[in-house]
Formats: structure tokens, C-alpha cells, sequence
């Protein structure tokens, strides 16, 4: 893709128009910004699919309906197929200019759907698949995913005497993602939210799959204030935590280095979810984060 | 403004009144979000810079371009306070509902 003739969206260019609105998200849902942002920038022709999660069961509640271009509910599992399908039946049909756009959570991807991305990446459908990562499967109350980091309490991984919660690391999706050789993949966060709409612009001209995993707070899950949502979202990638980074034409590349890493400490601290950590723990999650960094520093440039 | 309006919601009276399948109109909406506020964000248009990080960051929508800066749509905004806390310039207050 020529990156340089791709227009940069921003807070004047984009839409005014609103295509998520009057959806019972929880106040300050990170995934929810993701959705409404990424809509804005796809415009009146999409198809969005949505497995069941908490976008899916805030935004369909009859006859409330927030999705104010197409949307449908698919099966937890198939998001990614019924996705091809709708991009496979508007060729049929004829029907040009439009975009088909999944919004799973990180359940729906990272385990559940992982399979039906996997196919429509090998076929390299056109469609543009969104991760919403809040890091826990949140919609049934908050149980442990594959993205749900070391550490972090949900229920079916409490914290106490015998375990800090979560005992396994994050799952690599996006490399996992990249590993097919998908024509474009990114990684994002709501709290850089300029970047990401800059990303949706940029999966939408791919003539194949795009995929994008962006970070998305959630106050309800991870017991943060509301109003923080943006803050704690950017602080996640500020202390190392998270990364924004991009794949195409098959390499790999960091989109920012931070110098110096925030506190991984102070991010953790405000942070329900891991308020029983210990020092112990909190030194495994740094080293954790140094290694990973060590590897995408040598790897990715 | 541009979003979908609230319409009044007619209850079916009759089995033909219903969706044919378990399609329906998006962008339907007859429900309001204003009554989860406890604290109502507030803007002053003197402080505004009008850098408009506020209508980006807002999980609902509900901040939206004016002819005096922004404005907010108080039917719809939850009041989590994300805008007051990603002003750069302390424009928007949160100021607590009276019943
Ligand atoms: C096949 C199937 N298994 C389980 C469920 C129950 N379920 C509905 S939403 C949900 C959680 C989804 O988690 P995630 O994909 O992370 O999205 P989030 O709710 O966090 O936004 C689960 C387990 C279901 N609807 N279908
Ligand atoms: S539980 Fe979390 S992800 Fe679900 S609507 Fe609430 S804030 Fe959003
Ligand atoms: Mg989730």
C-alpha cells in the first residue's frame, strides 16, 4: 500500500455524523469509543458484525437500535465468516463502495473466534476485522480470555492465598494475526485515539483482510473511574504494556519507541482488577514487559 | 447534530405491527441515557480552545461541533467524565445533578 497517499483523518475531517449513538454501554466503555470511531471513519456503506459481547448486547436492544448503518449479531464463534459472507454476497449482488467491519471482544477473537479469522484471513476476504480488547470476557461478568494478562483478577481467576489471579500471560494475537501474512495488521489504543482512526482509514483501502487489535478500557471490568477511561487506556502503552505497532508487506513495525517507560507500578495501582498484586508480582510483570521489548526492539526495528 | 433523533415508541397493537424477522430499523432509538447522570459535564466556552479532543474521546457521541465551540447532548450523555478529564485546559467541569 502507498501510505503517502492515504489522507490523515482528524477531529476537523472527520464525519459529524454519529453511526453508534444511544447505545447502553456502561459510562466512560472504552470499547464503545472504538466502535463509534471506527464507524465514523467507515461511513454510511458498512456492514458491521458483532458476536455476542458486550458492543453486541449494548448496541441491539430492541427497539432500541445504536448501530445506525447495517449491523448484525453473529454467533460467537463466526464472526469472521458471517463477515465473509456479507463481503461475498454484496460482489454477488453487485453492490460496490461498501465496507464489512467485525467488532469482537477479545473473548470473541483471541479464543472463540480464532478460528473463522484464521479462515478468512487464508482467503483473504475483504473485511476488516476490529478486536476490542478489554481484556477479560466482560459482557457475562468478567471471566479470564486469552488476552487477560498475568495478574489480574476476574472470576474464574480470584486472587488470594493461593493464586495472584490470572497465572498465564497475554496472548499474542497480533502476531498470531500476522503470522497468516494478512495483507495489513495493527495494533491500537483508544487512548491514542488520532492513531487509530488513522489505522481504520488505512485497513478500509485494503483490497483483502485488515485486521486491528485496539486496546479498550473498560471501567466496569478493571474497577477504574469512569473518567479515566482515555487516560489509563494511554498509560498502558506508556508504561510498556501495551504497544502500537503495524504489519504489512510482510514486516513488522513499531510506531512508537518509548525512550523511557511510565511506571508500571503507578498503571497498576489505579487499577481495581490488580490492587492485590505484590511487589513480587509486579517485578514479574516489569521483566515480563522487558523481554517483550527486548524482542520487538531487535525484531521490528 | 448529526445523529438519530428519539422517536415515540408505539406499542404494537396487533401481530403485523412487529418486525417481519429479527431485522429492524437502525438508528432507532426511543430511549433516553440522560436519567445514569450524577454529574453533568459542564463547558466553559471562554476556557475552550475548541481543540476538539473532548467530541474525539467521548464514548458516547454526545459532544458535538457548534457555532459556539462545542456542545453536548445532555439527553444522551452518561456524564462518566471523560471529556472534563482529557480537556487540556480544565474547560469542563463536572458538576453535581440536583434532583
Ligand atoms: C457460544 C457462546 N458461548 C458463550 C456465550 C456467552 N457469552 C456472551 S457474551 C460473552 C463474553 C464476551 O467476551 P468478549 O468477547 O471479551 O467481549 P466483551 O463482553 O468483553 O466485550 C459470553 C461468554 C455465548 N453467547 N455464546
Ligand atoms: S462491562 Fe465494560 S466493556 Fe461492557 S459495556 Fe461496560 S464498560 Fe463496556
Ligand atoms: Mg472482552
Amino acid at each position: 500500500m502507498d501510505n503517502t497517499a492515504i489522507k490523515k483523518i482528524n477531529a476537523k475531517n472527520i464525519t459529524d455524523k454519529e453511526y453508534f449513538y444511544g447505545h447502553k454501554a456502561c459510562a466512560g466503555c472504552g470499547g464503545s469509543l472504538a466502535v463509534r470511531q471506527a464507524l465514523k471513519v467507515l461511513g454510511d456503506r458498512s456492514y458491521s458484525v458483532l458476536p455476542a459481547g458486550c458492543m453486541a448486547a449494548v448496541g441491539f436492544i430492541y427497539p432500541q437500535m445504536a448501530f445506525n448503518s447495517n449491523a448484525v449479531i453473529s454467533m460467537f464463534p463466526g464472526s469472521a465468516s458471517m463477515a465473509s459472507g456479507i463481503t461475498a454476497g454484496n460482489k454477488a449482488l453487485g453492490v460496490e463502495d461498501t465496507h464489512t467491519v467485525v467488532f469482537a471482544g477479545d473473548g470473541g477473537t483471541a479464543d472463540i473466534g480464532l478460528q473463522a479469522l484464521s479462515g478468512a484471513i487464508d482467503r483473504d476476504d475483504k473485511l476488516i476485522y476490529i478486536c476490542y480488547d478489554n481484556e477479560a470476557y466482560m459482557n457475562t461478568g468478567i471471566q479470564k480470555s486469552g488476552l487477560t494478562p498475568f495478574g489480574t483478577k476476574t472470576t474464574t481467576t480470584p486472587a488470594g492465598k493461593n493464586l495472584p489471579g490470572s497465572i498465564t500471560e497475554k496472548k499474542n494475537l497480533f502476531e498470531i494475526v500476522a503470522a497468516h501474512d494478512i495483507k495489513y495488521a495493527a495494533t491500537a489504543s483508544i487512548g491514542y485515539i488520532n492513531d487509530f482512526i488513522n489505522k481504520v482509514n488505512k485497513a478500509k483501502q485494503v483490497d483483502g483482510t485488515s485486521f486491528i487489535h485496539v486496546y479498550a478500557s473498560c471501567p466496569t471490568g478493571w474497577g477504574t473511574p469512569t473518567e479515566t477511561s482515555v487516560e489509563i487506556a494511554k498509560e498502558a502503552v506508556d508504561c510498556g504494556l501495551w504497544y502500537l505497532a503495524e504489519y504489512e508487506n510482510g514486516e513488522f513495525k513499531l510506531n512508537r519507541n518509548p525512550k523511557e517507560f511510565k511506571s508500571i507500578p503507578e498503571y497498576i495501582k489505579k487499577q481495581g482488577r490488580f490492587k492485590h498484586l505484590t511487589d513480587d508480582q509486579i517485578k514479574h510483570i516489569e521483566a515480563a514487559r522487558d523481554k517483550k521489548w527486548a524482542r520487538i526492539r531487535k525484531n521490528w526495528g | 447534530m448529526n445523529r438519530p433523533k428519539v422517536t415515540e415508541f408505539k406499542k404494537a397493537k396487533h401481530i403485523n405491527d412487529y418486525p417481519t424477522g429479527p431485522g429492524f430499523q437502525g438508528g432507532h432509538l426511543v430511549d433516553k441515557n440522560a436519567g445514569w447522570r450524577t454529574f453533568r459535564p459542564v463547558i466553559d466556552k471562554d476556557a475552550c480552545v475548541n481543540c476538539l479532543i473532548c467530541y474525539m474521546i467521548c464514548p458516547d457521541g454526545t459532544i458535538y461541533k457548534s457555532d459556539d465551540k462545542v456542545d453536548i447532548d445532555y439527553d444522551f450523555c452518561k456524564g462518566c467524565g471523560v471529556c472534563a478529564n482529557g480537556c487540556n485546559v480544565n474547560a469542563i467541569k463536572m458538576v453535581k445533578e440536583e434532583l
